[in-house]
């Protein structure tokens, strides 16, 4: 086998040092029983060329030549070809966690790196070295609020990405916390007089994402939050608008899904989650840090730090169980941010905020189809059409494109209001083509 | 230099600062296609949310100053793919680069998790293969791909046992975990709901049987086995240990972090255990890259099946697959869309590389950590005689008694060009050095190891100082990491930066 650096007679070799007659001899603490006497019944073995076939025949079956105008939390983006040729290098690859810091200095100052490239983007102090996806990030983020507060009920947006909803609720169900969810208004933001009204003194913490699910931009009274002894958690699922919106002020965790920035779509992940806050609270944040020190010689290097929050060192009485980190995900973003730069994410941000306004005129342009929510937006915008998402979405694919998200499915409400995303990888072509789709569509008969 | 050093020599490693401070404002690395649609006015679309200036502080650097400045920092790493990486416990195995390949394929890493199911059918085939031949290694009834690592596989296992408990009527009060297990088992027992009671292990490594037969009562939920264990022995009388918690009601949980010391060897769904989580960025050979993305997918008996997080993989009538949310006694989502999808993908393409031949890799990896527990037993003391699988576990008791730790025998073996093995953990073992070199390694880069841990072990007889204040070849010395951690500096700004340097 290729991966595999033995030949038979070193095999031999080894075993007479160990004095074992034979392989299995190694495998005798295991209960005679227990031990499989057949192969097991698996697919190969293959070569490197068969199973590169394997996976270009799934791909095959999935969307190539579709035009896509899907969004909601996954978004794409260009990406430069730098991001995987860093990526691909050995030493990154195929480093683990950095707990030697003698030998892992790169990796350790590239999430140095990353954790000032966030606080910059949100605004924050201090952002750490990621955790899996911004679902998981929202919920870390909410149950640090709880131990900031010792509070335990939380009021979340109904506007809150629902996947992100959903995992909140699963983490909160055995710990004792409340979830509690605050409707949107009729302009798509948050119902300011529901959070009046729900906001008590026993609320750790409220929940708000921006833009939110819908596209809409919120804009959250965090002195009323805050005057409640509240904590304002803001969730951002499209990192790409920190390059053209201010990052939500008075925001006291910043929960990201850092995707946008050099990831592929990947039907859902690997994605990299950020969590952002301020300086006074970063003993209760979960995840690795990566810090600035000296050596023994008085120059700079990094390490990871403030240990004693995490499971390997406090066990039950750690802040989270969170053990990995996303690390190459974070350098991906690291690298593709840094590529793209100041200019670069303002411009890709402009060219976001353009497009999906010269979308939004071009389907308002059609007989029935109408903006559902009067509020700024960025890149996504929700719409409604005469009659149903899915009707029209089945129509739109045999013209091969995947039309906006039906909203329906997550919000029993809003059957004929889709969700529209432009990003700058979308062309004008497109839109247009999406544009006289639609017309078509909305033409047949019922 | 020391003569002894056989795996490497010095050579210039190149300076570089952080990104911020070689920014200049006009340098770009990046240039977008022209706009093809008319420029939208941000102050009049935005309003008081507007942005003008670009983000504070951010980078304006060229394209060959990103290429140089990420491949000089990459340079300061240490990789498999330099050497051998025998951290116990993480299964430093060789990442096939073809994984790499496939995960980045167009239609595959382009793909939107909210595409129509129709559009899916290769995402979705490529689920349901992996899911098969997971559910063959492992030898259990079902399993879930979503958890994005091991320590949410942990936590979607425990929230299963609890949802099935409840259906029983009562999710009971506790979880027990050996004391040789890692740091996560009891940190996930917390956020599923339970209080963790330790069990300490006999004399031999092994879990206690007689002691779990008096702890396990009506109020246990689950036991938290690792097996083989971190001291890498496989617990014999699991079996027995299942049939102590079934009795009671209670249910066996493993953790799947040591799967490759069994993979084709034998199946834990057939000694009783109830729900385990696999690694697959241990056994499957996705890459560590630095500290994640993992996954860790939770496979489970017939019982637990109803549970599983939603969405769940069908097959339809006539063949098509989907993704199914509507599954009332479902525990509920651990994490938005469909897990590491990317992850899942390369760790197929390491199963169909290998077929039913994985278990020659099997082999191969307990082959070498007894061929390195051979050849430094009596160098190092070895706590616990019991048959080694995957991993051995030495102590520093010998060494101690010249002053020198097992941390200062790992980063000594640095000089000599090799990672450090794992040290201090298991917490079992005062003063551990725990081993694992995985089938990746040739007998020659064992016998260099062998070799290397000897002359560390003469220089710590002769002069400890030496071994004492390794490393002494790194491009930084051991860092101050009390200082770190007393005053954090966890970001770049001009100030600090100012400090460093001073």
């Amino acid at each position: 086998m290729r991966y595999l650096p033995k030949s038979p007679a070193e095999r031999q070799e080894m075993l007479s040092a160990i004095g074992a007659k034979s392989i299995n001899e190694l495998f005798e603490c295991i209960p005679e029983r227990y031990r499989l006497r057949e192969a097991l019944k698996l697919p190969g073995p293959f070569s490197e060329a068969e199973v590169i076939s394997y996976f270009q025949d799934r791909a095959k079956e999935n969307s190539g030549g579709y035009a896509s105008f899907l969004g909601a939390g996954v978004y794409n983006h260009l990406r430069s070809v730098i991001t995987d040729t860093i990526l691909l290098r050995g030493e990154f690859l195929t480093s683990y966690t950095p707990y030697q810091a003698e030998i892992t200095q790169g990796t350790l100052q590239a999430i140095f790196e990353f954790q000032t490239l966030m606080c910059q983007l949100t605004g924050q102090e201090v952002a750490n070295a990621s955790m899996y996806d911004g679902s998981t990030a929202t919920t870390e983020a909410v149950l640090m609020a709880e131990r900031l507060t010792g509070r335990r009920r939380v009021l979340v947006a109904k506007s809150l990405h629902p996947e992100y909803r959903d995992v909140l609720k699963t983490y909160a169900k055995n710990s004792g916390l409340i979830v509690e969810e605050i409707p949107y208004a009729a302009n798509g933001t948050l119902d300011g007089k529901a959070l009046h009204s729900a906001l008590k003194d026993d609320v750790a913490a409220v929940v708000v994402q921006s833009p939110n699910f819908f596209g809409v931009i919120e804009d959250v009274a965090a002195d009323a939050v805050h005057a409640a002894g509240a904590l304002l958690v803001v969730a951002i699922t499209e990192g790409v608008s920190l390059g053209g919106l201010q990052p939500p002020e008075e925001t006291d965790i910043v929960a990201m899904e850092g995707q946008s920035f050099g990831l592929a779509p990947s039907y859902g992940g690997p994605f990299v989650g950020v969590i952002a806050s301020r300086e006074k609270f970063v003993r209760q944040m979960p995840g690795r840090l990566a810090g600035q020190t000296t050596d023994s010689e008085g120059r700079r290097g990094f390490v990871l730090t403030l240990a004693a929050r995490e499971q390997h060192i406090r066990r039950e009485k750690a802040t989270s169980n969170i053990c990995t980190n996303q690390a190459l995900c974070a350098l991906a973003a690291t690298v593709h941010l840094t590529l793209l730069g100041k200019e670069g994410l303002r411009e890709m941000a402009h060219q976001n905020l353009s497009k999906a306004r010269f979308a939004l005129a071009e389907l308002e342009k059609i007989p029935g189809v109408k903006r559902k929510f009067d509020s700024p937006f960025f890149n996504e915008f929700s719409i409604e059409f005469p009659r149903s998402v899915r009707m029209v979405n089945a129509e739109l694919l045999k013209e091969k494109i995947v039309g906006p998200l039906s909203l329906g499915s997550l919000y029993p409400e809003l059957t004929k209001t889709a969700l529209v995303c432009v990003t700058e990888t979308t062309t004008r072509a497109e839109i247009e083509r999406l544009a006289a789709a639609l017309r078509r569509a909305l033409e047949k008969p019922l | 230099m020391n003569s002894k050093i056989n795996k490497a020599s010095r050579h210039t490693s190149q300076n570089e600062g952080l990104i911020f401070e070689k920014s200049s404002p006009g340098k770009r690395a990046f240039e977008l296609p022209p706009l093809d649609v008319p420029p939208a006015n941000a102050t009049t679309e935005l309003g008081k949310h507007h942005r003008q200036d670009g983000v504070a502080g951010f980078p304006e650097v060229s394209e060959i100053e990103v290429v140089r400045h990420f491949t000089r920092l990459s340079t300061w790493n240490y990789a498999i793919d330099l050497g051998m990486y025998p951290l116990g416990s993480c299964t430093m195995k060789y990442n096939p680069r073809v994984n790499e390949f496939v995960a980045r394929l167009d239609g595959i890493a382009t793909e939107h998790p909210y595409q129509p199911e129709e559009l899916s059918q290769g995402c979705l085939k490529i689920l349901q293969l992996l899911e098969k031949c997971l559910l063959e290694i492992t030898g259990m009834d079902a399993i879930t791909l979503q958890p994005a690592a091991g320590a949410q596989g942990e936590l979607t296992g425990l929230l299963l046992i609890r949802a099935y408990l409840e259906r029983q009527g009562n999710p009971r009060k506790k979880v027990l975990i050996p004391d040789s297990a890692h740091g996560t088992n009891p940190a996930t027992a917390v956020i599923a709901g339970y209080q963790v009671e330790n069990i300490k292990s006999e004399s031999h490594g092994q879990i206690d049987v007689e002691k779990l037969r008096e702890l396990v009562t009506e109020d246990v939920a689950a036991l938290m086995i690792t097996n083989p264990s971190t001291l890498g022995i496989f617990e014999e009388r699991i079996p027995e240990i299942a049939e102590i918690l079934h009795a009671k009601g209670a249910l066996l949980y493993m953790d799947g972090a040591n799967m490759n010391a069994l993979t084709g060897i034998t199946r834990p769904g057939d000694q009783g255990v109830d729900v385990m989580h696999l690694n697959l960025h241990k056994t499957f050979s996705t890459p560590h890259g630095g500290g994640g993305p993992g996954a860790g997918p939770v496979a489970m008996k017939k019982i637990l099946e109803p549970f599983k997080p939603i969405p769940v993989l069908i097959e339809r009538a006539g063949g098509r697959l989907a993704l199914d949310s509507r599954r009332p006694d479902s525990i509920g989502k651990v994490r938005a869309f469909t897990g590491n999808f990317g992850v899942l993908v390369r760790a197929l393409a390491y199963i169909l590389a290998y077929g039913p031949g994985v278990r020659q890799a099997t082999e191969d990896a307990v082959l070498n950590a007894n061929y390195i527990r051979r050849g430094l037993e009596g160098t190092y003391d070895l706590p616990y005689s019991l048959p080694s699988l995957h991993e051995v576990v030495f102590s520093d008791a010998i060494q101690k008694r010249n002053g020198v730790n097992t941390v200062d025998i790992a980063k000594r073996l640095i000089d000599y060009g090799f990672h450090p093995y794992t040290t201090a953990f298991p917490l079992i073992v005062p003063g551990a050095l725990m081993i694992e070199p995985t089938e990746s390694e040739s007998k020659e880069e064992c016998d260099l190891f062998i070799e290397a841990m000897k002359f560390i072990a003469e220089e710590a007889a002769q002069t400890p100082d030496v071994v004492k204040s390794a490393p002494h070849t790194t491009r930084v010395r051991r860092l101050d990491e009390v200082g770190a951690a007393r005053k954090p500096v966890l970001r770049w700004n001009p100030a600090s930066a100012s400090k460093a340097a001073r």
